[in-house]
């Protein structure tokens, strides 16, 4: 569910769910915590990085390093340094990190294989055709076709990242994955369902994959619509202005939703242009203030 | 009092709501009764910590408009963050100017952004005709100077509320005081050269559009 914008990123948020203190490390100070031996200051260290967007070639490159660090565990067995590194990374824009996400997505944990396929699609997103992305797409789509790997009793996720999968697939442009994303839309998960609608959406601009995301707006749990808005309004779908200002939920974010149509369409067309449905949607977010 | 018997039923309701859910019904049909007797019952559901429950008092206070301000403005204080926060969104969308004061510290200093979202708009939709005559010039460079610190705001989404406000001040201002329209469009302008998201800068152009028709 990333957006592409600083401010609505649910990230942005202190690890610890609260406001961050401010710009309380220095860019030094955080590039020399995530080498020091304090897994708390190191774990702090890459969040901040990202937070921050401290896209200097310094910190990408300790980042980068931290992706492969073996000291920080969970008693489980995850890497939760690798996961905020792998986030920071996607956050940064920097393309030199592709190759270190590419490896994270055969990482043991699964919330690093998570971040990674997060980070590619949005480092990707405005870059997809670019060759370094090839054997991202590959390796995705592979994760999609593979046997599920066995989960533990009691683990509270699927095998794979399904929805980080299917949605960095969409992003990176990757219209060769469409046979394998296409099983995704009748998942027996809605959240992977809409992340396949998403990413077919993206590679066909087919609007039967867009309505089936407005369709989705109407759900009967508020965490689904949620999800829904967030999906459409990365994939700037035009036709659901109007189902989105009527959503049951946040009037935050519906209008974060009505942001990414608008931008969507001002973008592909000349930002300069202002049509009919431009003033629609201008006219919609002015009533959710 | 008979505003109050009718009421009560619907106040019971909310008393014995045993689930988050009832709790909103019970609220959502007590905002529905449009009565002024169920105002003290509709401040008290902004403090529930009930999202839904708040989303439909706050719908109702505004509905109820006027005889809901004071109770509102008194009660201000005794609020907890969250309830002050709702309370606001209630004067910002009744738009009485008694609520002023307290818009102008929202829009420009609340930690909420939800919150200065809310107010800045309410800025702009104040109901200005309320206001005795010769407090208004001031009043309203009161909230167009906070209104144009607003949208410098860090949030996008209070950037374009205010810019939206400042759309609505300008046409109040354009009876009031239509000499300060010119400076406002420089203004505009500078803040759309400045402007980073392209959604606000496309509310910018509507409102620029907007205040060159008022002056032509």
């Amino acid at each position: 569910m990333h957006t592409p914008h600083l401010n609505d990123d649910p990230e942005d948020m202190a690890p610890d769910g609260g406001i961050p203190a401010g710009n309380a490390l220095t860019i030094e100070q955080a590039i020399a915590n995530l080498r020091s031996t304090d897994a708390g200051d190191r774990y702090y260290a890459a969040w901040w990085l990202g937070r921050f967007r401290i896209a200097t070639p310094e910190a990408v490159a300790a980042l980068i390093e931290t992706l492969t660090d073996e000291s920080d565990r969970t008693p489980d067995g995850g890497y939760p340094l690798r996961r905020n590194a792998a986030r920071a990374l996607g956050k940064l824009g920097d393309l030199s990190a592709v190759p270190g996400l590419l490896s994270c997505l055969d990482c043991s944990d699964y919330y690093v294989r998570e971040a990674a396929a997060q980070s590619l699609g949005k480092l990707g997103s405005s870059h997809h055709s670019d060759p370094i992305f090839a054997p991202c797409t590959l390796k995705l789509q592979q994760l999609l076709a593979e046997e599920a790997p066995a989960v533990a009793a009691g683990v509270p996720h699927a095998a794979q990242p399904y929805d980080a999968i299917l949605e960095a697939l969409g992003a990176l442009g990757a219209t060769h994955a469409i046979p394998t994303i296409e099983p995704f839309l009748t998942h027996p998960a809605e959240l992977v369902q809409y992340a396949a609608a998403r990413a077919m959406y993206q590679l066909t601009e087919m609007p039967v994959y867009g309505d089936r995301l407005v369709s989705a707006l109407q759900g009967d749990r508020l965490q689904l619509r949620r999800a829904a808005l967030a999906d459409i309004g990365a994939i700037g779908y035009l036709p659901a202005a109007e189902p989105i200002a009527k959503t049951l939920a946040e009037n935050s974010l519906k209008l974060i939703a009505l942001k990414g149509l608008l931008e969507h369409h001002l973008h592909k067309a000349d930002p300069l242009a202002e049509t009919a449905q431009t003033q629609h949607i201008l006219q919609l977010m002015d009533e959710l203030l | 009092m008979h505003a109050t018997d009718s009421i009560a039923p619907l106040l019971k309701a909310i008393e014995e709501a045993c689930s988050a859910p009832a709790l909103v019904k019970a609220v959502e049909a007590l905002a529905q009764a449009n009565s002024e007797a169920a105002v003290p019952a509709l401040i008290a559901a902004l403090g529930y910590n009930n999202p839904g429950a708040a989303v439909a008092a706050v719908e109702g206070l505004i509905r109820l408009g006027t005889v809901a301000v004071s109770p509102l403005l008194t009660l201000l204080d005794n609020f907890n963050y969250g309830a002050r926060a709702w309370a606001i969104r209630a004067l910002a969308g009744i738009g009485d100017p008694r609520g002023l004061a307290v818009l102008l510290e929202a829009a420009a200093n609340d930690f909420a952004l939800s919150v200065r979202r809310a107010a800045a708009r309410g800025l702009g939709t104040l109901q200005w005709e309320q206001m005795p005559p010769e407090q208004r010039p001031d009043a309203q460079q009161q909230a167009l100077t906070v209104l144009l610190q607003a949208a410098q705001d860090p949030e996008w989404v209070v950037r374009y509320a205010a810019i939206a406000g400042i759309q609505s001040l300008a046409s109040a201002l354009h009876q009031t005081q239509p000499l300060c329209l010119q400076p406002l469009a420089q203004q505009l302008e500078q803040l759309r050269s400045q402007e980073s998201t392209l959604a606000v800068v496309a509310r910018i152009r509507v409102a620029q559009r907007a205040i060159v028709q008022m002056c032509s």
